[in-house]
């Protein structure tokens, strides 16, 4: 979902980038708060930025005959909540603008806005809301992260659609182009991380169920099996 | 293979097929090239939109060809597969540090206390037998 370096109009750039920046200080001072009140946590913190870390290095063949890639953003979102994921998303877009040449500098803002901020926060509300209507906590999990990764790339392509409008359709044609290419490619892919998040929340849940009841993924003298979570997580 | 090991590797075959299936099945076999990157088709569609665009600015660093590149993506990759492999070792080794420290407080227990039910009076337990064996 990477827009390329140049290849938004500056104005565009710089717009993206003022919406975007208040969220990333937000993230940030939420990260050093995190960390100052609750060292131990570090720990999970690196392991959430590594899983966005390989699943955005992943690219992955779809249904379009395209390759697209994971983002990685729903695990970070759900156990830290949506601020710190912001900070963990960007680190691994700007070290994919100045190593890998994929994104940019100037399309930054842009990039952080569509996989670190609006990723997160849309995964993260489903995730809450399914756990309001009492859903298991897996099923929550699942969609949350489907909903992380795919609405990046619908974010994607409305900022293209944005900034390029179609000659004779306009922007309503835009976003039919550029969502058949980022959207579309992108189901199977949600899917993917959906699955792959699940795996490493049962994973967590396996071996660290104290960080859990501390973040409040799971509940406190709950049992915590992941077969009645269902019952537990009111 | 315990429950959990089973559906932990029916998600990762599920995964591993829907990677697999789209070319398998030759979903890319109508395009020129199939299996380009989505990044740079974007690219392409944007230049047709409006063809007189110009990039206005270059990455400060571009790999010097797809082999670096993909060497790089490899490297992010194996940087974050390691973290998270470093994560659940260190978590597994506690964890099974912490089950043979109570299998071995264990036998003390019994003989002190009986035998012990839930878990709130079991910790409480190690605790207190953790003070006895350390005075001994």
């Amino acid at each position: 979902m990477h827009i390329a370096e140049g290849f938004l109009p500056p104005a565009h750039a710089i717009a993206w980038g003022v919406a975007s920046a208040p969220f990333v200080v937000h993230g940030v001072r939420s990260l050093t708060r995190e960390v100052k009140e609750h060292p131990e946590s570090t720990l999970l913190l690196g392991a959430s930025g590594a899983f966005t870390f390989v699943l955005s290095a992943l690219k992955i063949p779809s249904v379009t005959g395209s390759c697209s890639h994971p983002t990685g953003t729903g695990l970070g979102a759900i156990l830290f909540r949506p601020p710190i994921m912001t900070v963990l998303g960007t680190i691994t877009l700007l070290f994919q603008a100045l190593l890998l040449a994929h994104g940019g500098l100037t399309t930054l803002g842009a990039n952080v806005f569509s996989m670190a901020i609006v990723g997160p926060w849309a995964g993260y509300a489903v995730y809450r809301l399914l756990k309001r209507f009492d859903a298991p906590l897996m099923v929550a999990v699942f969609f949350g992260a489907f909903v992380a990764d795919l609405s990046t790339y619908c974010v994607t392509s409305v900022q293209l659609a944005l900034a390029f409008p179609d000659p004779s359709s306009g922007f309503v044609g835009a976003l039919g182009k550029f969502g058949g290419i980022f959207a579309v490619t992108q189901i199977p892919l949600a899917v993917s991380e959906g699955l792959l998040t699940v795996l490493v929340m049962r994973l967590l849940v396996q071996s660290s169920k104290g960080e859990l009841t501390r973040l409040g993924v799971l509940l406190q003298g709950k049992k915590t099996d992941t077969k009645t979570e269902s019952g537990a997580s009111a | 293979m315990s429950r959990n090991a089973k559906i932990n590797t029916l998600l990762l075959v599920i995964v591993a097929a829907l990677a697999v299936l789209p070319l398998a099945l030759g979903l890319g076999d109508d395009k020129k090239e199939p299996f380009t990157g989505s990044d740079s088709q974007a690219e392409t569609a944007i230049t047709e939109n409006k063809p007189d665009y110009e990039p206005w600015f270059s990455p400060l660093y571009e790999p010097p060809s797809g082999e670096i590149e993909s060497a790089l993506f490899a490297l992010q990759a194996a940087l974050g597969a390691g973290v998270l492999a470093y994560y659940f070792g260190l978590r597994r080794g506690r964890r099974q540090g912490a089950e043979i420290a109570s299998a071995k407080e264990a036998p003390a227990k019994r003989t002190a206390e009986g035998t012990a039910e839930g878990t709130a009076e079991r910790t409480a337990d190690v605790d207190s037998t953790r003070t006895t064996t350390e005075q001994v």
